[in-house]
């Protein structure tokens, strides 16, 4: 009796294993079908071409910030301060166009170097210093936000307006430059963005070694990796894309505006973290942080097309993340 | 405690032990590594609730199957870890008072902080420790930390202590103090002492019994005047090992590489000198704590060089990290394999080509994963590595096979000298005999080995030279074919 019972309790508990892998390997993907279908029942333009591309549109700023996330969590780090960076990168860029008279190109290289000051600050911090990452982005998310701040003069900027200090400005926003904001170009970046780190990760040395060093630390020292060198490359990549979605933030929006990308940390986070769990490759991984956006996205989308208001977005979207996680870390046990 | 016998996935770890504390004597608990002397112990402590046999406490038996059992009978250890057992950001009262305030405050939901302060410089004095009790845990030397968990272990009212090879890290001067304190507590409070020690002298000096473990059963046990150091040894050895070793005739060479002096910047190990010549083997051999691993750690620059030099075929090295060590020919194979030698998560073929990632990369620095693969595949052969594929997670292969990709990683790699930290530790014979063969390989090929191991019959078995490490120095250096186990252990022991 009593063997009978442990047998059977056995049998259903294999069951629910294999349910349990089978759905955390594809379950992103199967619910952003039935995400899908379902908003394509309940409202047919759903589906529209023109809805799919908004969708893409409206992802490609998170996903390219998210990507930045997933290369600081290939070293088993993680980098809370890409949201300032975006805020940062999108007012020096338009600085540059407006109060500078500056070209696309200079203006848009300017910006990125610049935003790199984020990263030496976070690499020095974490790697140097020894702060916990989640810690010491913490830090570097406020200070560069308010050096965004001061900078501007705590407002933002836009074509024509006059300086704080009421010197008027002669730039103008190059119409090229406005063009990444716009689709079809800025869905063509994101996925050329994708598909650089997804190969950067997957096929040179350099991504091998920071999946090792974020695999384990010590074994990754002991084989003679220079741990504290690539700690230091995945917070200056991660720097760098969240740098690069602030520059498309800034040509989406034509403008500077106070704290404009810390909007993107929370969706970006949860587009890494669903990410890890795409296909059971259970590592950050680019383009699983593309299909987690794109289910962030689809929700969104949705869910306003079905008029859910604005401000109420926030707790599914939080609920995703909550799910995305208890994913990732519940089946590591 | 009688007929104690316990089993682990695989092994059978102790086999009808009976043992004996009396209160108010020291007893002594000596054995070769993995006689069972710890297990034992963690018995008497609740550690491990799947034993058999039976435990008696003033003819009574009693059941300990959990630590609370073990300490309400008043059985406290003090760990060779002392970090492990105390809280390092609560200050010493608190650290004394802990298993008191964990286990006997009832009801009361308030700390009385007047009273907690008061008992603890009342047991802190017992054991002769006169600081403030507000220093918190993590501000105290080693010795220091030995004496706070010797205060808790006499606030919970223990009358049996076991303590663990608690000698190891202290000087000469606190190790006598230490000794002043057992015997006190032995004689005046009546408390029965288990004394684990690997170092003989220490064992005459102290105990009144002495207990002999060896492959998990008892030898012996007897008055401690009724042996010699000399028979200790003996009994802890037992029969011949009869594990075969694959002997290479390698052609030995020039000298290679040449340490002088060298002392890591904690003086975790000091004044080492050591030579290795092409196609040689040195054993590096010692007691648990005697150094090797830092010895080993220290080379590789995984620990701070604090002086003395080293150089690889007379040019002179700048050995600052592992990743420097490793640009200049020299390889680790770490002790601690599942932390610091392999990658769990990851692949068989990721894993050997962790050092050696450069020959596998293009110009671009893209890997070639079919070149990469294929090494593996051919390393999979020649290691004899148990895995359906090179894909495999290391995670799912046994211990010998993971330690066969530890070494194998570094096979790829090339270095001059291969630094072999136990590389058999936890590896059944088989793998260990394709280990041994393929260390003779290495050593045919020219390269510099420095193998470390406490297992003495291995050092027998493989080394050219010798040298025994007591102490974090090396004391002695032995030509292998010249010596005996007894010789190396008496070294070891810091026997002179």
């Amino acid at each position: 009796m009593a063997a009978a019972t442990v047998t059977k309790s056995k049998r259903t508990k294999t069951a629910v294993t294999l349910f349990l892998d089978f759905f955390s390997k594809w379950g992103t993907i199967l619910t952003i079908f039935l995400l899908i279908a379902f908003f394509s029942i309940k409202m047919p333009p759903f589906r529209s071409t023109a809805n799919i591309i908004t969708i893409l549109r409206s992802i490609s700023i998170v996903t390219v910030i998210a990507t930045g996330i997933t290369v600081s969590l290939t070293v088993d780090g993680f980098d809370l301060s890409v949201g300032s960076v975006a805020t940062f990168a999108d007012t020096l860029v338009i600085s540059m166009f407006v109060w500078h008279e500056m070209g696309t190109v200079p203006a848009i290289l300017v910006a990125l170097a610049i935003s790199l000051i984020v990263a030496v600050v976070n690499a020095f911090l974490i790697v140097k210093l020894r702060i916990f990452d989640l810690l010491a982005t913490l830090a570097t998310m406020f200070i560069f936000e308010g050096v965004a701040l001061t900078y501007t003069g705590g407002g933002s900027i836009s074509e024509g307006m006059p300086r704080l200090d009421g010197t008027p400005t002669f730039g103008n926003i190059e119409a090229g430059y406005r063009l990444i904001g716009q689709s079809p170009y800025i869905i063509i970046i994101m996925l050329v963005i994708v598909a650089l780190v997804h190969v950067f990760l997957n096929y040179t040395k350099h991504g091998r070694y920071l999946y090792v060093v974020g695999g384990n630390r010590e074994a990754a020292r002991l084989s003679g990796i220079p741990v504290d060198r690539y700690r230091t490359l995945a917070y200056v990549l991660s720097a760098l894309l969240a740098a690069i979605g602030g520059v498309i933030l800034g040509a989406r929006i034509g403008s500077s505006q106070v704290n404009a990308g810390a909007g993107f940390l929370m969706p970006a986070v949860a587009a890494a973290f669903i990410g890890y769990s795409v296909a059971g490759i259970k590592k950050p991984n680019a383009i699983g942080t593309l299909v987690g956006a794109i289910l962030v996205g689809v929700l969104e989308n949705g869910l306003i097309m079905m008029s859910v208001p604005y401000y109420s977005l926030n707790i599914v979207k939080g609920l995703v993340l909550a799910i995305a996680l208890a994913i990732t870390y519940f089946r590591k046990e | 405690m009688k007929n104690i016998s316990i089993e682990f996935p695989g092994v059978k770890a102790l086999t009808n032990v009976s043992f004996t504390i009396e209160s108010g004597t020291i007893h002594a608990l000596v054995g070769a590594n993995g006689a069972g002397k710890s297990t034992l112990m963690k018995v008497l402590a609740g550690a491990h609730d799947h034993y058999t046999g039976e435990i008696l406490f003033n003819g009574r038996s009693v059941n300990i199957r959990t630590p609370r059992q073990a300490i309400e009978l008043g059985v406290a250890v003090v760990y060779q870890e002392v970090d492990m057992a105390l809280v390092p950001y609560l200050n010493v009262a608190e650290n004394v008072m802990l298993d008191v305030m964990a286990n006997e405050m009832g009801r009361r939901q308030f700390i009385n902080w007047k009273e907690i302060r008061a008992t603890a410089r009342k047991f802190l004095k017992m054991v002769n420790l006169d600081l403030d009790v507000r220093m918190l845990a993590q501000d105290l030397s080693l010795a220091d930390k030995q004496r706070v968990l010797v205060a808790r272990a006499l606030a919970g009212n223990s009358r049996f202590l076991i303590l663990d090879e608690p000698t190891a890290p202290l000087s000469q001067t606190e190790t006598e103090e230490l000794f002043n304190l057992m015997r006190d507590l032995a004689q005046n409070q009546n408390v029965g002492i288990v004394f684990i020690s690997h170092r003989l002298p220490e064992i005459f000096e102290i105990c009144d019994t002495v207990t002999i473990l060896r492959d998990g059963e008892v030898v012996t046990e007897q008055p401690t005047s009724s042996f010699t150091q000399k028979q200790i040894i003996e009994h802890m050895l037992g029969r011949r090992f009869d594990e075969t070793y694959p002997k290479h005739d390698v052609e030995i060479g020039e000298t290679i590489f040449e340490i002088r002096g060298l002392t890591e910047a904690d003086r975790a190990v000091k004044d080492i000198n050591l030579s290795v010549r092409a196609g040689e083997i040195v054993g590096v051999t010692g007691l648990v704590g005697a150094g090797k691993t830092e010895l080993c750690k220290t080379i590789f620059g995984a620990l701070p060089i604090g002086s003395g030099e080293m150089r690889l075929r007379g040019q002179k090295l700048n050995v600052k990290s592992p990743h420097t060590a490793v640009t200049q020919g020299i390889a680790l194979v770490p002790e601690e394999r599942r932390k610091e030698g392999v990658l769990v998560e990851e692949p068989v073929y990721t894993n050997l080509s962790a050092s050696s990632l450069q020959k596998f990369s293009n110009m671009f620095h893209f890997i070639n994963k079919k070149a990469e693969r294929a090494s593996a595949r051919k390393l999979i052969t020649d290691l004899g590595i148990r895995t359906p594929s090179e894909r495999q997670k290391v995670a799912f292969l046994s211990g010998g096979n993971q330690q066969k990709v530890a070494v194998g990683k570094w096979l790829v790699a090339d270095a001059d000298v291969y630094v072999f930290d136990e590389p058999t530790k936890g590896v059944d014979v088989g793998a260990k005999h394709d280990i041994f063969e393929l260390i003779g390989q290495l050593a045919g090929q020219g390269k510099g080995i420095i193998y470390a191991s406490s297992e003495i019959p291995e050092i027998l078995g493989i080394a050219d030279r010798t040298m025994v490490m007591y102490d974090r120095t090396i004391v002695k250096e032995l030509i292998t074919a010249e010596t005996t186990e007894e010789e190396i252990l008496f070294f070891s022991a810091g026997g002179n």
